[in-house]
């Protein structure tokens, strides 16, 4: 089967181009580019007036499977992914049981390739258990096909253990994603400590919380040489503190999610326990330094931290509610109508983040669009506007709190591998 | 009248509407002095008392309340309901509205629960108390109280005095006070002073002696044994050294200010047993009045028909 894409505008984040061309995809590969090309038997796709992108990348979701079923599924996922514009996406361990083991990683890789939507990349645990004692079997998660290791949703508090994380890691040319959160300072927390936990009589997180184990692990990574990429960051002093990392030269990298460049805490105001998340929303002034964070480049990435619940866990007490937002169908809208069509970042820049640095950071030989490339594509509609409303979200989790808003630019198509696996119907 | 269905907190009510609640309760309060204490006002509508949280004044005030207005009472606590087999607040309350309740007065230890309520039921809501967050029936009585005595809200220097932090009275009493245009300050432990504080428009202090400074009223709060073990402050004996309200600092403030507590108070800790005793402490008056105040707010969201 053969597609060929045609009078679409191509975003290029390895050319670092924007032009018009027509893409023509065969045997899953990008085939040929050029101007008004023709071929028979090919399925055509107009791409007019679109935006033609290289497959975008999660670096940071959680797909609850195995384990939590009830919230999501590699396949229920996926499909999500797909319908957001993603083609790949690395999913978090801490499943039941955690991917700290080469099984859960397998496990993960067949489901996908089964059932899976889009391409799957697992991250293994770095500590057994994720109990943030004992090293996981790195080597043999690597061996396997998890790309990086993270004990995303719990912090490693023993600074030796990550210390050894981190000298292992390195000794296998593996990134460690960290989860920066000191858990005696966020006890209990539900959301940002500030004016509005005040109001709300709910337990503040302080961003000191986040900052003491950003600097910690920054330090860490500066004795270590390890590649270390900051998970959610979502305070301006964590912003502050990797800019100074980077301009020490240290391999530190970074991510952001849609939610911290967009919503403060005051959205809590009224208990809507979709707006819990870890780390919480933070100030208009955290808001402001995370997006000159993307702007600058301190932040490489836009993750979605997609963390999907099933509705009954979030319709509950705020204190007792998971943390978490379901974030695979809003990302490109969030990220088109708060960043780009503000000026933030340019459509280079806002795909590079979510495509070529992702995929940098990984090792993974996606987020690009050049001849003989895997042939992942999303293109987008950028002038399109649609109100998000999550009772048509794909993922089992609606805990979105977006519900009602509109957002402009909507993933129209993606395609994995030169197969079509989401259009957009209307 | 008032607009509004539920009683969630004193944040977001305004000051006509206190007023009016007040002007309701000083009628009530007669009632509750007659020798035959029942007005027919609320008769056949369900009242349900759903407590999560151990609480004897509390509880026992709004059932009294509701029992002088001519109410059916039903009385449900977290030990002896469907809530120790696992059933959801949502569950709970969506059965109690299936039987039929007119108002569910709700008492939860984690902060939002009457919002939440409020939005899943049609009945009317009353916060009773939830989490750290608000408790506007024990505002409006400490208003009620202080304007009774007092003559007038506007312009008393009111003192909140304590574990601010995991107050709801305290959030109650800064939003209720300040709306009926009392200046209002805060003092306690800079680990018990939330975030932020000073943005309601509240004053904030440290030193109690500096706090007491011409005050009209004092509240002083309860302080949990608990939060020594959670590193809040380092002993009691600490705590009552530097945030007693004992007979020498009392002086600092005006010669008639008020001594209140919500109760239930730790003698010789917060507050001295002399000054509890005292002549300017209202204390049993704050429960006495609290009745009245819970009829009034009874009354004004159920039983005030197009009045």
């Amino acid at each position: 089967m053969k597609l060929l894409i045609k009078g679409g505008t191509l975003i290029s984040p390895d050319q670092k181009e924007i032009f018009s061309t027509d893409v023509l995809i065969a045997d899953g590969k990008v085939a040929v580019f050029g101007n008004n090309l023709e071929m028979d038997r090919a399925f055509i796709i107009d791409a007019g007036g679109k935006l033609v992108l290289p497959g975008l990348i999660d670096l940071h979701a959680h797909l609850r499977e195995p384990g939590f079923e009830d919230s999501e599924t590699i396949a229920t996922g996926t499909m999500a992914a797909a319908k957001g514009g993603f083609t790949s996406l690395a999913c978090m361990p801490n499943t039941n049981p955690v991917a700290d083991n080469s099984s859960v990683i397998s496990f993960i890789l067949n489901k996908a390739r089964q059932g899976g939507k889009v391409n799957v990349f697992p991250i293994g645990a770095i500590t057994a258990g994720s109990r943030g004692e004992e090293l996981a079997e790195m080597a043999g998660l690597k061996e396997a096909g998890a790309v990086a290791f993270s004990d995303d949703g719990r912090c490693i508090s023993n600074a030796a253990v990550m210390y050894r994380a981190m000298q292992y890691a390195t000794m296998i040319n593996m990134p460690v994603i960290a989860h920066c959160e000191d858990t005696r300072l966020s006890a209990q927390g539900a959301m940002h400590e500030g004016y509005y936990s005040t109001l709300l009589g709910l337990k503040g997180i302080p961003a000191a919380a986040e900052e003491v184990m950003v600097t910690r692990d920054i330090i860490l990574a500066g004795e270590t040489g390890c590649r270390l990429h900051i998970a959610h960051v979502s305070t301006e002093g964590s912003v502050q503190l990797i800019r100074q990392a980077k301009a020490r030269g240290l391999r530190v990298t970074a991510e952001a999610t849609p939610h911290h460049f967009t919503l403060t805490d005051r959205e809590v105001t009224g208990y809507n326990t979709s707006t819990k998340v870890n780390p919480p929303l933070r100030t208009l002034e955290d808001v402001n330094a995370v997006r000159q964070g993307l702007r600058d480049g301190t932040i490489d990435v836009i993750a979605t931290d997609h963390a999907p619940h099933a509705q009954e866990k979030k319709e509950v007490e705020y204190e007792n509610a998971p943390f978490g937002i379901s974030g695979l169908e809003t990302a490109v809208g969030l990220v088109w109508t708060e960043l780009v069509n503000t000026g933030i970042l340019s459509p280079l820049e806002a795909v590079e983040k979510m495509t070529a640095n992702p995929a940098r950071i990984l090792g993974i030989s996606k987020g690009i669009l050049a001849k003989g490339a895997d042939a992942d594509l999303t293109i987008i509609d950028p002038a399109r506007t649609e109100k998000v409303d999550p009772a048509r979200f794909v993922s089992k989790g609606r805990n979105t709190p977006f519900a009602g808003r509109m957002l402009a630019g909507v993933p129209v198509m993606t395609i994995v591998g030169g197969k079509i696996v989401f259009e957009y119907a209307g | 009248m008032i607009k509004k269905k539920n009683l969630i907190g004193l944040e977001h009510i305004d000051a006509p509407e206190i007023e009016l609640i007040l002007d309701t309760a000083v009628a009530m309060k007669e009632i509750v002095f007659r020798p035959i204490r029942k007005v027919p006002t609320l008769r056949g509508r369900t009242i349900t008392n759903l407590f999560y949280e151990p609480s004897t004044r509390t509880r026992t005030s709004f059932e009294l309340a509701a029992k002088f207005l001519n109410a059916d009472v039903i009385n449900i606590s977290s030990s002896a309901s469907s809530v120790v087999k696992g059933e959801s607040l949502k569950d709970t309350v969506r059965t109690l509205e299936a039987m039929g309740t007119d108002i569910v007065i709700i008492r939860h230890p984690m902060a939002g629960a009457a919002n939440l309520l409020a939005g899943w039921i049609g009945a009317t809501v009353i916060n009773a108390g939830d989490g750290a967050h608000e408790h506007p029936t024990q505002g409006l009585l400490d208003m009620f109280t202080v304007r009774e005595k007092k003559g007038a809200l506007e312009g008393l220097k009111i003192v909140i005095i304590g574990d601010i932090l995991h107050s709801r009275v305290a959030r109650s009493d800064i939003w209720g006070f300040l709306k009926m245009g009392a200046k209002v300050s805060v003092c306690g432990p800079a680990t018990m002073l939330p975030a932020g504080i000073e943005r309601t428009g509240a004053s904030v202090y440290c030193s109690i002696d500096e706090a007491l400074k011409d005050a009209d009223v004092i509240i002083m709060l309860r302080i949990q044994l608990e939060r020594q073990k959670a590193g809040l402050f380092p002993s009691l004996r600490e705590y009552a050294r530097l945030f007693g309200l004992n007979r020498e600092r009392l002086s600092l403030a005006k010669k008639d200010a008020l001594v209140m507590h919500p109760g239930p108070m730790n003698r010789g800790i917060e507050i001295s047993g002399e000054v509890a005793d005292s002549l300017q402490s209202v204390i049993n008056e704050q429960v006495t009045n609290g009745v009245a105040v819970r009829m009034a707010v009874l009354y004004l969201l159920i039983g005030g028909g197009d009045a």
